[in-house]
């Protein structure tokens, strides 16, 4: 289980080969990443903002979690934080295990629990000014089916 | 009994209370006690914890409700929902 909360760039091929190097119990990595995007054509950058003692914890808290209910042999999630540029990485998570389906559905766990349970916050600089991003409802209620 | 609280906030209440962490000398009991008390002390408090629908809490980096007792508590994060990932 690895946890990092950086301001600098990753490279997710090299993570992803990492994550599963030496090791013959693994038959299935899923990985997600979570890119910048412009929906508007207005925006110049995306900031992240977190509070640093507790983010750490958050995350290895949701790995510890998702370890326990399905069978993962690794885990890695990277989370970004400082000024983003449209189309830069954000953060991503990578599960591994014998079998795809706990690889899979552990990913997709973790991504729903991050979204809302993870303390950053965006705020969206655009050209016209500078907006907080609100929580979607929707990642509220993607939390449930869990 | 009063107690010394590190308190900090986040994102937007970070920007309409000005600053990111500050000391606080506190009688509160519970969260709901120091936000009245925040609130009571100026404009810039009372603006931002206006709408507790859209704050979160954290004590000792835990997520907690607001009813939640400041005994033996030494850091209350004040911060809007969250927008990970």
């Amino acid at each position: 289980m690895t946890v990092r909360v950086q301001s600098e760039d990753f490279d997710m091929g090299a993570e992803l080969k990492l994550l599963s190097q030496g090791r013959d119990d693994i038959g299935a990595v899923v990985s997600f990443s979570g890119l910048v995007r412009d929906d508007t054509g207005d925006l110049l950058a995306l900031e992240l903002e977190h509070y640093p003692g507790m983010t750490q914890a958050a995350l290895a808290d949701l790995e510890t979690k998702a370890f326990a209910r399905w069978d993962l042999s690794a885990c890695l999630i990277i989370h970004r934080y400082g000024k983003l540029e449209t189309g830069a990485q954000i953060m991503m998570v990578a599960t591994a295990s014998a079998h795809r389906r706990d690889a899979f559905e552990a990913a997709q766990y973790l991504m729903d629990f991050l979204k809302t349970d993870a303390p950053f916050w965006k705020k969206e600089h655009l050209k016209s000014g500078t907006r907080w991003v609100a929580q979607a409802t929707s990642d509220t209620d993607a939390k449930k089916r869990w | 009994m009063s107690v010394s609280l590190n308190v900090m906030y986040f994102a937007w209440l970070r920007e309409r209370i000005g600053v990111s962490s500050e000391a606080v000398e506190t009688t509160a009991a519970t969260v709901s006690e120091l936000i009245d008390e925040l609130a009571a002390r100026e404009e810039r408090y009372a603006v931002a914890f206006q709408d507790l629908s859209v704050i979160k809490v954290a004590v000792d980096q835990v997520m907690v409700d607001f009813s939640t007792p400041l005994k033996g508590a030494n850091e209350v994060a004040f911060f809007p929902p969250m927008t990970g990932g």
